[in-house]
C-alpha cells in the first residue's frame, strides 16, 4: 500500500526499502467495514447526541469499520444544502475516518427537488431517506411518497425509507399515554413490529409500481424481514439493513426496572420483544435476503433520554452500536454456522459499496482500491461494556455481552489506526468520499425494466352508440374514483368514421378471442405472471 | 310435484309445504329427511312427519335440500350520478331468486356529507318497496366525524345494521385517511360491528390514473393497468394491521386477485380475525377482457378492485374458498347499460364501475369448486350461505335447514347444464361477464318465505314482499375470539421509581425536532416530579437482578394477548436455523 491506495497484490512482491511490514501470519485480512448508518451529530430539540463524528469514527475504527455513511438529518423547511454543507463541514474537522453522508428529506415540496438535482449531481450524494413515520413532522403521504420516488429514481438515487406507520403510531401513543403508561414500555407498545411490516409492505408496492429501488433502513422484526425476503423473491429490487442492535439483542429491556437502562434501548423502530428475532434476522442476513448491516449508532447521554423521563415519546431516539458491528455479525452469524467469511465481509462492507456506488473503491481488497484494510481475529474474546468503549454514552445496549471476533488491526487510508489495543488516529484526516447516482447494482435492473414495462392503449373504434346524460350537478358522484383527474365530462361527441368504427351492441365480436394486444404480454403474460412481478 | 288430498280443491294454502325424500345439506352435515313448513318457517324435519291435510307436496327424489343463498353483496338501484343502476331491488332480487339466492345484503352508500340515517331510510323504503325475497343492509361509512360516530351507533344499536365499509380508494370522495380508519375500526370494535373494507391503495391509484391518460391510454384497460393487483394487496395488509391494532374483526370485500387473497390466508394463519370474500366474477373470469376491441364489452368488466389479468386468478381462488381461507362470497352485483358505462367513453376513470353475478353465484361455484373436486357440498353451503348468516348474526334463523329456521330452502340440480348469456339472464344489463359459460349446477326449486318462487324453470316472485332482516351486533362468528382476545391483552405499565438523575436542557418541542413522533400528543413540558425516596429504583449502576430479560414478575406485563401473534416460542418458521 502506498499513498492510501492498494498498489501490489501477490506473492514475493518488489517493494521499495525501509517499508513497514505488519505479519499476519495467515490470519484473514478484510476490507474495512462500512457502517451504512449513523447519525452522528442528529439534533434533537436543541441538544446533539454526545457521540460527535470525532468519537463515533474513533469508536468504528476500534471495531474495524472504517468507512461511514452519516445522515444528514434538515429540519423540516430548512435547506436540504445548507444541511449538507453544515455536516460536511463537521465531519471534515473532526472525522477520523473516510465518510459519505445520505440526506434525509424531512418534507417534500416542489424546492426540494433543485435541492435533490444538485446534491445528486454536484454534492456526491446518491441516497435520501424519506421517513413513514413521525406524523405532523417528517411522515410523507403515500402521495408525497410516490412523487418523491418517481423523481428520486428518474435522479438515479437510492431511496432509503424508515418504514413505521406513523399514523397509527400517533394513535397507538395517545391511546397508552391515556392508559397511564408512560416509561420505556410505551415506546414498543406503541410502535408494534407490525406497523414496520406494513410500512414495509406498502414502501415496495411504491417501489414496485414505480420500479425505483427501495433501500429499508433499520429492519427491526421478524415480520419486516420476511417482508422483504419475499417481495425479493417476486423480483422487486429491495433491500434491508439490520442494525447491530436488531441483530445482537432483543427488546426485552424496555421492561427493565431500571429507567435509563430501559431507556437506552429506545429507537425506532423498536427492537422488537420477541427475543427470537436476532436469530432470524441473522439467518436473512446469511441467506442474502437481507445485504447491509448499519448501526444506527446514535447516542445520547441518559440526561438526554431523561428529556422523556415523564413522557415516553420525548425521549430521543437512538441506540449505540458503530463500534460493535462488525464483531457482533462474526458472533452470531459467521462463529454459529450461518454465515461464511466471504458473505460476512459482503455484509458488512461490500455489498454497502455497491449498493451506494463506492465499489470497487471500497469494499474489496484489489489493486487500486483504497487501502481501508482490517486484520481480523476470529478468536478473540470480549465482554462489551460501556466502561471500556470508546463511545460516550453512559449505557451499552450490549453491556456484558461476550463477542466472539474482531479486528487485530486496523488500517484507514493507508495508516495504522488501531493495532492489538491502542487507537492512533487523527481527527478530521476522513475524506468525504462522494458517489455517483445510478449504482450498476442496483440500477441495472431497473433499466431494464423500464425498457420493458413500456405500455400501450389499445387501439379501437370510437365508442358510438348512446351515451347516458349526466346532469352537470355534480351531486350525486358515487364510485368514480377520479373525477379530479379529468374534470371535462362532458366532451362534443366525436366525429362518427364509418370505416374505422367496429362498434356493436349486438353479440360477440370477431376479435373477442383476441383479448390482448402482444405489446401487453409484457405486463401480464397469458400464462399468468411470471416470478418478477414487479414488471407489471 | 302433486298435491295431495283431492285434486278438485284448487285453493290451498300456499303457506303449508312439505318437501318429500330430499337430502338435506347443511354446512356440517347431510342426511336424508323429510321437511314440512307452515308459515314461512321450518316446523318439522324428520322421516314420517304427521302434517295436516291438503298440504302441497314437493317430491325431491333424492336431490339435495340445501339453505337457500343469501348473497352478501349487492348494489340495486344504486344511484350514480343522477341515474341509477338498471338492476332495482325487484329486477335484482328476482335475478337473486332465479340463481338460487333467498336473500341479498345490499350497500347502502350515503353521500359524503350526508345522513347515514337517512340514507338507510331512503333505501329501506326503496327495498321495502320493490325487493322479492328478504334482504338486509349494510351502510358504508363515506365520510367520519362524531355525528357519523352517533348515527352508527344508532344504526347498530336500534335500526339492525351490524355491518359498515369503509373505503381505502377513491382518493378525495370516500377515502379515509390511516388515522380516521383507526378511529372507525376502534368504535367499531368496541360496539360489536363488523368492519368491511373496500381495499385498495387510492393514493396510487390517482397517481397511476394520471400518469395514463397521460401517456394517452383512455379505454377500459387503462381501468385495470391503473389498479395493479399490488395495490389491492397492499391495503388488504394495511388493513389486516390496523385491525389486529384496534382488536377488530376485519371483512375484505372483493377479493379480487391471488396476491390480496394470499395476504389474507396468512394473516389468518397468524391468527387475525379476517374474512375474505370473493365475487362470483373473481371466482369465474379474469381481466383478459380489458383489452378487447369491443369498447362495450370491455367496459362491462370494468369494477373495482378490476378483475386480475392473471388468467389463473379464478381457480386459485376458488381453492382457496375451498379450503376456509375465504369465508364468504357475494357478487358484487351493480348494472349500469352500455349508456351508462358510456359516460367514460373517452376516459376509464369515467366509466361507471360495476359488473353482475348475482344470478350466476350459486351455479358458478358449484361449477368450479365443487364438479371439480375442490370442495365438498357443505363447504359449498357454508360459503354460500352459512358463513354470511353467521357474520351478520342471522344464524340459524337463516343459513341453516332446521326446525325453527325461516324456510329459505332450494332444492338444487346438480347436473343441471346451462349457458350463461345476456339473452335468457334475468338482469336489465345487455351484457354478461360470464357470456357463453357453461355452467353445471343449478336450482331446481327455490322457496323463499315458504312459497315456491321457481319451479319447472318458471319464477312466480312479487315485488315488495321481502322483508328487512335486522342483524343485531357482536356476532359470535366475529366477535367470540376478540373478546377472549380483549381480556387478556391488558397493558400494564412498568412500576419503577421515578428517574431522578440529570436531565438535559432542551428546547421545547417547535417546529424544529427531531425523531419525536408525537410531540402533539403531550406537548406540555411536565414539571419534575417531587422526588420520593422510598419509591425510587433508579440506580446508574444497574442492579443484576433488575437486568435483561424480563423476570417472572415482570412477564405478564407484556400484553399476554399479543402472544398469539408472536408467540413465546417465535414464530414457528422454516427459515430460522437454530
Amino acid at each position: 500500500m502506498e499513498d492510501g491506495v492498494i498498489k501490489q497484490l501477490g506473492e514475493n512482491l518488489i517493494v521499495p526499502g525501509g517499508v513497514k511490514i505488519i505479519e499476519a501470519s495467515g490470519r484473514m485480512v478484510i476490507p474495512g467495514g462500512i457502517d451504512v448508518n449513523t447519525c452522528l451529530q442528529k439534533p434533537y430539540l436543541g441538544t446533539q447526541t454526545v457521540d460527535d463524528f470525532f468519537q463515533g469514527t474513533k469508536a468504528a475504527l476500534a471495531g474495524g469499520t472504517t468507512m461511514i455513511i452519516d445522515h444528514v438529518s434538515p429540519q423540516p423547511g430548512a435547506s436540504l444544502l445548507q444541511a449538507f454543507e453544515k455536516w460536511h463541514e463537521a465531519a471534515d474537522k473532526k472525522s477520523c475516518c473516510d465518510y459519505s453522508f445520505h440526506v434525509d428529506i424531512p418534507h417534500w415540496h416542489e424546492g426540494v427537488k433543485k435541492e435533490l438535482e444538485i446534491l445528486v449531481q454536484e454534492k456526491g450524494v446518491n441516497s435520501f431517506q424519506v421517513y413513514m413515520a413521525y406524523k405532523d413532522l417528517y411522515q410523507m403521504t403515500d402521495t408525497q411518497l410516490y412523487e418523491a420516488f418517481t423523481f428520486l429514481k428518474e435522479l438515479g438515487a437510492v431511496v432509503l425509507v424508515h418504514a413505521e406507520n406513523g399514523d397509527l403510531i400517533a394513535q397507538e401513543q395517545s391511546k397508552i399515554l391515556g392508559m397511564g403508561i408512560t416509561g420505556p414500555e410505551g415506546h414498543v407498545l406503541s410502535r408494534p413490529e407490525e406497523l414496520e411490516s406494513e410500512a414495509v409492505f406498502r414502501a415496495v408496492t411504491l417501489g414496485n409500481r414505480i420500479n425505483c429501488p427501495i433501500y429499508i433502513t433499520k429492519v427491526m422484526s421478524k415480520s419486516a424481514a420476511d417482508i422483504v425476503a419475499q417481495s425479493r423473491k417476486k423480483g422487486s429490487v429491495v433491500y434491508g439493513e439490520p442494525i447491530t442492535a436488531s441483530l445482537a439483542t432483543d427488546g426485552t429491556h424496555y421492561w427493565s426496572k431500571n429507567w435509563a437502562k430501559a431507556a437506552a434501548f429506545v429507537m425506532s423502530p423498536p427492537l422488537s420483544p420477541d427475543p427470537t428475532t436476532p436469530d432470524h434476522l441473522n439467518t436473512l442476513l446469511a441467506c442474502g435476503d437481507l445485504q447491509t448491516v448499519g448501526s444506527s449508532h446514535c447516542g445520547y447521554s441518559t440526561s438526554q433520554k431523561a428529556i422523556g423521563k415523564d413522557n415516553f415519546t420525548l425521549i430521543p431516539e437512538g441506540t449505540n452500536g458503530v463500534e460493535e458491528r462488525m464483531s457482533f455479525v462474526w458472533d452470531k452469524a459467521v462463529a454459529v454456522g450461518k454465515m461464511d467469511e466471504n458473505q460476512f465481509v459482503a455484509v458488512t462492507s461490500t455489498n454497502a459499496a455497491k449498493i451506494f456506488n463506492l465499489y470497487p473503491r471500497k469494499g474489496r481488497i484489489a489493486v487500486g482500491s483504497d487501502a481501508d484494510i482490517v486484520i481480523w481475529d476470529p478468536d478473540k474474546m470480549k465482554t462489551i461494556t460501556a466502561k471500556t468503549q470508546q463511545s460516550a454514552v453512559e449505557y451499552n445496549i450490549f453491556e456484558g455481552m461476550e463477542c466472539r471476533g474482531g479486528p487485530l488491526v486496523v488500517i484507514s487510508q493507508g495508516k495504522i489506526a488501531f493495532e492489538g489495543a491502542n487507537l492512533s488516529m487523527q481527527q478530521g484526516a476522513g475524506h468525504f468520499i462522494p458517489r455517483k447516482p445510478f449504482p450498476d447494482y442496483v440500477y441495472q435492473r431497473i433499466k431494464m425494466r423500464n425498457k420493458a414495462m413500456a405500455m400501450h392503449g389499445v387501439s379501437r373504434g370510437m365508442y358510438d352508440g348512446p351515451v347516458y346524460d349526466i346532469p352537470i350537478t355534480q351531486k350525486y358522484i358515487t364510485p368514480s374514483p377520479s373525477a379530479k383527474t379529468s374534470p371535462t365530462k362532458n366532451q362534443p361527441p366525436p366525429i362518427r368514421n364509418l370505416h374505422q368504427s367496429n362498434f356493436s351492441l349486438s353479440g360477440p365480436q370477431a376479435d373477442d378471442n383476441v383479448p390482448r394486444r402482444s405489446g401487453h404480454r409484457i405486463v401480464a403474460p397469458p400464462g399468468g405472471r411470471s416470478n418478477i412481478t414487479s414488471l407489471g | 310435484m302433486s298435491y295431495q288430498g283431492k285434486k278438485n280443491i284448487p285453493k290451498i294454502t300456499s303457506d303449508r309445504l312439505l318437501i318429500k325424500g330430499g337430502r338435506i345439506v347443511n354446512d356440517d352435515q347431510s342426511f336424508y329427511a323429510d321437511i314440512y313448513m307452515e308459515d314461512g318457517l321450518i316446523k318439522q324435519l324428520g322421516d314420517n312427519l304427521i302434517v295436516p291435510g291438503g298440504v302441497k307436496t314437493i317430491e325431491a327424489n333424492g336431490k339435495m335440500v340445501i339453505p337457500g343463498g343469501i348473497d352478501i353483496h349487492t348494489h340495486f338501484q344504486m344511484p350514480y350520478r343522477g341515474t341509477t343502476t338498471v338492476d332495482d331491488f325487484s329486477q335484482g332480487s328476482k335475478a337473486a331468486l332465479a340463481g338460487g339466492t333467498t336473500m341479498i345484503v345490499d350497500h347502502v352508500i350515503p353521500d359524503p356529507g350526508s345522513s347515514l340515517i337517512e340514507a338507510f331510510e331512503q333505501w329501506k323504503q326503496w327495498a321495502d318497496e320493490k325487493a322479492c325475497c328478504d334482504y338486509s343492509l349494510h351502510v358504508d361509512i363515506t365520510h367520519w366525524n362524531d355525528s357519523v360516530k352517533q348515527e352508527v351507533e344508532t344504526l347498530l344499536k336500534e335500526k339492525g345494521v351490524n355491518s359498515f365499509q369503509v373505503y381505502m380508494a377513491y382518493k378525495d370522495l370516500y377515502q379515509m385517511s390511516n388515522s380516521e380508519l383507526y378511529e372507525v375500526f376502534s368504535f367499531l370494535g368496541e360496539m360489536g360491528g363488523v368492519v368491511q373494507v373496500h381495499a385498495e391503495n387510492g393514493e396510487i391509484i390517482a397517481e397511476e390514473q394520471a400518469r395514463m391518460l397521460q401517456m394517452g391510454i383512455t379505454g377500459p384497460e387503462g381501468h385495470v393497468l391503473s389498479r395493479p393487483e399490488e395495490l389491492e394487496a397492499e391495503a388488504v395488509f394495511r388493513a389486516i394491521t390496523i385491525a389486529s391494532q384496534t382488536s377488530c374483526p376485519l371483512y375484505v370485500t372483493k377479493v379480487m386477485s391471488k396476491s390480496a387473497a394470499d395476504i389474507i390466508s396468512q394473516a389468518r394463519k397468524k391468527g387475525n380475525v379476517v374474512f375474505g370474500e370473493p365475487i362470483s366474477a373473481s371466482l369465474g373470469t379474469d381481466g383478459t377482457h380489458y383489452w378487447s376491441k369491443n369498447w362495450a364489452k370491455a367496459a362491462s368488466f370494468v369494477t373495482s378492485p378490476p378483475l386480475s389479468p392473471d388468467p389463473t386468478t379464478p381457480d386459485y381462488l376458488n381453492t382457496l374458498l375451498a379450503s376456509g381461507d375465504l369465508t364468504v362470497t357475494g357478487s358484487a352485483h351493480c348494472t349500469f347499460s352500455v349508456a351508462q358505462k358510456a359516460i367514460g367513453k373517452d376516459d376509464f376513470t369515467q366509466i361507471p364501475e360495476g359488473i353482475n353475478g348475482v344470478e350466476e353465484r350459486m351455479a358458478l361455484i358449484w361449477d368450479k369448486a365443487v364438479v371439480t373436486g375442490k370442495m365438498d357440498e357443505n363447504t359449498f353451503v357454508a360459503v354460500t350461505s352459512t358463513n354470511a348468516a353467521k357474520i351478520l348474526n342471522l344464524y340459524p334463523r337463516k343459513g341453516r335447514i332446521a326446525v325453527g329456521s325461516d324456510s329459505d330452502l332450494v332444492i338444487w340440480d346438480a347436473d343441471a347444464v346451462r349457458t350463461i348469456t345476456a339473452k335468457t339472464h334475468n338482469s336489465a344489463a345487455e351484457y354478461n361477464v360470464f357470456e357463453g359459460m357453461e355452467f353445471r349446477g343449478g336450482p331446481l326449486v327455490v322457496i323463499c318465505q315458504g312459497k315456491i318462487v321457481l319451479e319447472d324453470g318458471n319464477l312466480h316472485v312479487t315485488s315488495g314482499t321481502g322483508r328487512f332482516i335486522p342483524c343485531s351486533p357482536f356476532p359470535d362468528f366475529a366477535y367470540k375470539r376478540i373478546k377472549a382476545r380483549k381480556q387478556l391483552a391488558v397493558l400494564r405499565p412498568v412500576p419503577r421509581g421515578m428517574y431522578d438523575g440529570p436531565v438535559s436542557e432542551f428546547s421545547p418541542m417547535s417546529r424544529g425536532g427531531t425523531p419525536s413522533a408525537s410531540a402533539r400528543t403531550s406537548p406540555t413540558k411536565q414539571t419534575p416530579p417531587v422526588r420520593n425516596l422510598h419509591h425510587s429504583g433508579f440506580s446508574l449502576a444497574g442492579n443484576p437482578a433488575q437486568r435483561g430479560a424480563p423476570t417472572t414478575e415482570e412477564t405478564p406485563i407484556r400484553p399476554a394477548g399479543r402472544r398469539i401473534v408472536v408467540p413465546p416460542g417465535g414464530r414457528s418458521n422454516i427459515t430460522s436455523l437454530s
